[in-house]
C-alpha cells in the first residue's frame, strides 16, 4: 500500500465538542485505491472522524488533507468526496433516475452525459431497469444501492460509508460485503467504510483502523489486527479473547519472558520485546486445545472442567474453569455431525502452544 | 370459536357496529344540519328563512346585485389573499429558525410566538385598534393600502398557526437528506429548493388553506380594525342581519361555503397528488 500516493492526509485532528474530545488527535494516511475501515465501538469518534472529511463538521485542530489539498475552507458540496448514508438519504419525491441523477444536474453536466453515466452507475449496482421506481417501492437493499450509484456517479476520490451495511439483515449483509468489494476492485475508488461490525471491517477492509474514546488504537490489515493486536482494548474488541494480568519477572536470553500470574502461575512465553512490567496476557479461543488426557509437555495446560457449551451452529463455544480459578473460553468447530461435544461437568485438560499466547500492554 | 364466529367483527371494524353507525350518523346530522339548512334556504322564495316557500335563485342575483356586499367580498378575498401569502412565508421562516437552530431565549421566543394562538380574539382585536390608533395609523388611503391595517392584523394571527403546521411536518424531515443533497454538489439554496420544500409540501399547503380561512372568516378582530370604507364579508354580513335574515345572507353564505369546499377539495387532491411523489413514504 504504501508505495501507492496518500489520497487522505489526517494530522493531528482534534474535534471537540463543549469539554468533550470526540476525536482526539487522530493521524491517518489512507492511499489510493485502498478499501480503508474505521472501526470502533459506538462513541468512538469514527463518525464524527469522517463527517469531518466529508465537510460537515470542522476540526477543532489538526488539518485534513484530500489529494494534497488542505480542506479547511471548503464547503462539503465543493469537497471531491462523496457519502453513502446510514439512512441512505434516498430522496423520497425523486424516484431512482432523478435520484442518481441529482448530482451531475447540480454540476449541470449535459443532459446526454447525465442519462449515459446514470444508465452505467445503475448498472454498476445491478438496479437497471429500475430508473422509474420511486424509494418507498424498493427494499432496503436496492435503496442502499441507489445510494451507492448516486455516489458512484460522481466519481469522487473517495467514497465515505457509514455504516452501510447495519440496517440490511444477516444474510443480505454478507452479500453486501462481498459485493462492495468487488464493486470497489471494480471501479477503483478509495473506500472509506465506517462500522462497529468487526466482522465487517475484517471481511472488506485492506487495512482498519480500530478507534477509542477519539484515538486511533492501532492500524493493520485485518490478519495482523487479529493475530498481533498491539493492546489490551483491540485485543478484547476484535474477536474473542482470552485475557489475564500478569507481572513481568524476568528476560530469557534466548527471547523468553517469565511472567507470573495470579492464578495460572508462572508461565514462560517466547517474545524478544522487552516490556513494561505489568501487562496482559491473552489467548484466542479457537487456539485453545481442550482434551480429555494431558496436553504434550510443550504446551500450557491446566486441568479444569467444563462450565458450560453453548451452540452455534458450525461451531460450539465451550466455557471452562480451571481449578486455579479463571475462566476460559475454547471454540471448537463442529466438524462432524455426530461429534461428541463436551458436557457441563466434564473433567478436562485445557492448554495452548506458547507461541499463541500474545503479550499486550495496558 | 364456535359463539364468536357467527358475528365476527375485528378490534377496528368500528362501522360495523350498529350503535357506533347510529352515533356517527347524529354527530354528521349536528355537524351538518346548519349548513345544510343554511344552503337550502337560500334558494327559498320568501322574505322570511322559517318556511319554504319554493325554489328561486333570485337571492343569489340579488347579493351580487347589492354593490356594498359585493365590495365586502372583494376587500375580504384581496385581504385573505395578501395574508395569507405573508402568513406562509413569514410562518415557515419562523419554523426552519425553530427547527434547526439553537439560540438563547429560543424558549422564551417560541412561547410569544404562539401567544397570538391562545390569546382570545377580543383581547387581541382591542389592541390592535389600540396599537393602531397609537401610531396613528392613517385612514381614507386608496384601495387597496385602506385594508393595510386590517392584513397586518390578519397575518399577526395566522403565521404561527402555519408555523405550528410546517413545523411538525419539518419534525419528520431526516437531515442526511439534506447533508445528500450538499454532498452531491448542491448549494444551500438549492438543497432547500429541491429537498427541504418538497418535503415541507403537505405542512406548506394545510398552512395556506388555514391562513386563508382563518382570514376569510375573521370578525372579531377584524370588526376593531376595520372602518367604514373597510368592510369585509362578515362584516358586512353581521350588519345586513341586524336588519333581518333574508335569504340574501344565506345566499352569500352560501357562496362563501362553496369557494371553501372548492379550495379545501383543490388542496386535498393536490396534496395526494404531491403524495405519490414520496410524500406517503415519509407517513
Amino acid at each position: 500500500m504504501a508505495d501507492r500516493p496518500v489520497i487522505l492526509q489526517i494530522k493531528q485532528v482534534v474535534k471537540s465538542f463543549g469539554n468533550v474530545h470526540a476525536v482526539n488527535g487522530v493521524n491517518l494516511n489512507i492511499y489510493e485505491g485502498e478499501f480503508f475501515a474505521l472501526l470502533g465501538p459506538s462513541g468512538c469518534g469514527k463518525t464524527t472522524l469522517l463527517r469531518m472529511l466529508a465537510g460537515f463538521e470542522f476540526p477543532s485542530e489538526g488539518s485534513i488533507k484530500i489529494d494534497g489539498k488542505e480542506t479547511r475552507d471548503i464547503p462539503p458540496n465543493q469537497r471531491p468526496v462523496n457519502m453513502v448514508f446510514q439512512s441512505y438519504a434516498v430522496f423520497p419525491h425523486m424516484n431512482v433516475f432523478d435520484n442518481v441523477a441529482y448530482g451531475l444536474k447540480v454540476a449541470k453536466t449535459p443532459r446526454e452525459e447525465v442519462k449515459e453515466r446514470v444508465q452505467d452507475a445503475l448498472a454498476l449496482v445491478k438496479l437497471d431497469g429500475y430508473e422509474l421506481r420511486k424509494p418507498d417501492q424498493l427494499s432496503g437493499g436496492q435503496r442502499q444501492r441507489v445510494a451507492l450509484a448516486r455516489a458512484l456517479v460522481k466519481r469522487p476520490r473517495v467514497l465515505l460509508l457509514d455504516e452501510p451495511l447495519s440496517a440490511l439483515d444477516a444474510k443480505l449483509r454478507e452479500a453486501m460485503q462481498l459485493e462492495l468489494v468487488k464493486l470497489q476492485k471494480a471501479v477503483g475508488i478509495t473506500f472509506l467504510i465506517v462500522t462497529h461490525d468487526q466482522e465487517e471491517a475484517l471481511s472488506m477492509a485492506d487495512r482498519i483502523a480500530v478507534m477509542e474514546n477519539g484515538v486511533v488504537r492501532q492500524v493493520a490489515p485485518p490478519g495482523e489486527l487479529y493475530e498481533s493486536p498491539n493492546c489490551r482494548f483491540v485485543a478484547d474488541f476484535i474477536g474473542r479473547m482470552n485475557l489475564f494480568a500478569g507481572i513481568v519477572e524476568g528476560h530469557e536470553d534466548w527471547g523468553g519472558l517469565n511472567v507470573k500470574t495470579e492464578l495460572l502461575g508462572k508461565l514462560t512465553i517466547p517474545h524478544s520485546e522487552r516490556v513494561s512490567s505489568k501487562l496482559h496476557l491473552a489467548v484466542r479461543p479457537e487456539k485453545l486445545r481442550i482434551s480429555s488426557e494431558i496436553l504434550p509437555s510443550s504446551y500450557f495446560s491446566f486441568p479444569g472442567e467444563v462450565d458450560a457449551v453453548v451452540y452455534h451452529g458450525s461451531e460450539s463455544h465451550v466455557y471452562l474453569k480451571t481449578d486455579a480459578g479463571p475462566f476460559l473460553c475454547a471454540t471448537l468447530t463442529n466438524l462432524s455431525r455426530i461429534s461428541v461435544r463436551p458436557k457441563k461437568g466434564d473433567r478436562l485438560w485445557i492448554g495452548w502452544a506458547p507461541e499463541d499466547t500474545l503479550v499486550l500492554s495496558e | 370459536m364456535s359463539v364468536r364466529s357467527k358475528n365476527l367483527i375485528g378490534p377496528l371494524d368500528y362501522t360495523r357496529r350498529t350503535w357506533m353507525r347510529l352515533v356517527l350518523l347524529g354527530t354528521f346530522v349536528f355537524l351538518y344540519a346548519p349548513i345544510v339548512t343554511l344552503v337550502a334556504f337560500s334558494f327559498n322564495d320568501s322574505r322570511r328563512n322559517i318556511v319554504w316557500r319554493g325554489f328561486t335563485f333570485k337571492y343569489y342575483e340579488k347579493a351580487w346585485n347589492n354593490s356594498s356586499l359585493v365590495e365586502a367580498f372583494t376587500n375580504s378575498l384581496t385581504i385573505a389573499f395578501l395574508s395569507t401569502l405573508i402568513s406562509v412565508v413569514l410562518g415557515t421562516m419562523t419554523a426552519i429558525l425553530l427547527w434547526r437552530f439553537r439560540f438563547p431565549g429560543k424558549a422564551g421566543y417560541e412561547g410569544a410566538m404562539s401567544l397570538p394562538i391562545v390569546i382570545p380574539e377580543i383581547c387581541m382585536g382591542v389592541a390592535m385598534l389600540a396599537f393602531f390608533s397609537r401610531i396613528g395609523w392613517p385612514s381614507g388611503l386608496p384601495w387597496p393600502l385602506n385594508l393595510g391595517a386590517i392584513t397586518i392584523s390578519h397575518i399577526s394571527f395566522s403565521f404561527p398557526f402555519v408555523t405550528v403546521v410546517v413545523r411538525a411536518r419539518l419534525a419528520s424531515f431526516n437531515r442526511e437528506l439534506e447533508e445528500a443533497a450538499k454532498d452531491l454538489g448542491a448549494g444551500e439554496w438549492q438543497a432547500f429548493k429541491d429537498i427541504l420544500i418538497p418535503h415541507m409540501r403537505p405542512g406548506l399547503i394545510a398552512g395556506t388553506l388555514l391562513a386563508f380561512t382563518l382570514s376569510l372568516d375573521d370578525f372579531v378582530i377584524t370588526f376593531f380594525t376595520s372602518g367604514p370604507d373597510t368592510i369585509t364579508f362578515p362584516i358586512k354580513i353581521y350588519s345586513m342581519i341586524r336588519f333581518s335574515v333574508t335569504p340574501e345572507v344565506n345566499a352569500a353564505s352560501a357562496v362563501l361555503i362553496a369557494i371553501t369546499l372548492v379550495m379545501t377539495t383543490f388542496a386535498l387532491w393536490f396534496q395526494s397528488r404531491s403524495g405519490d411523489h414520496g410524500g406517503v413514504a415519509h407517513g
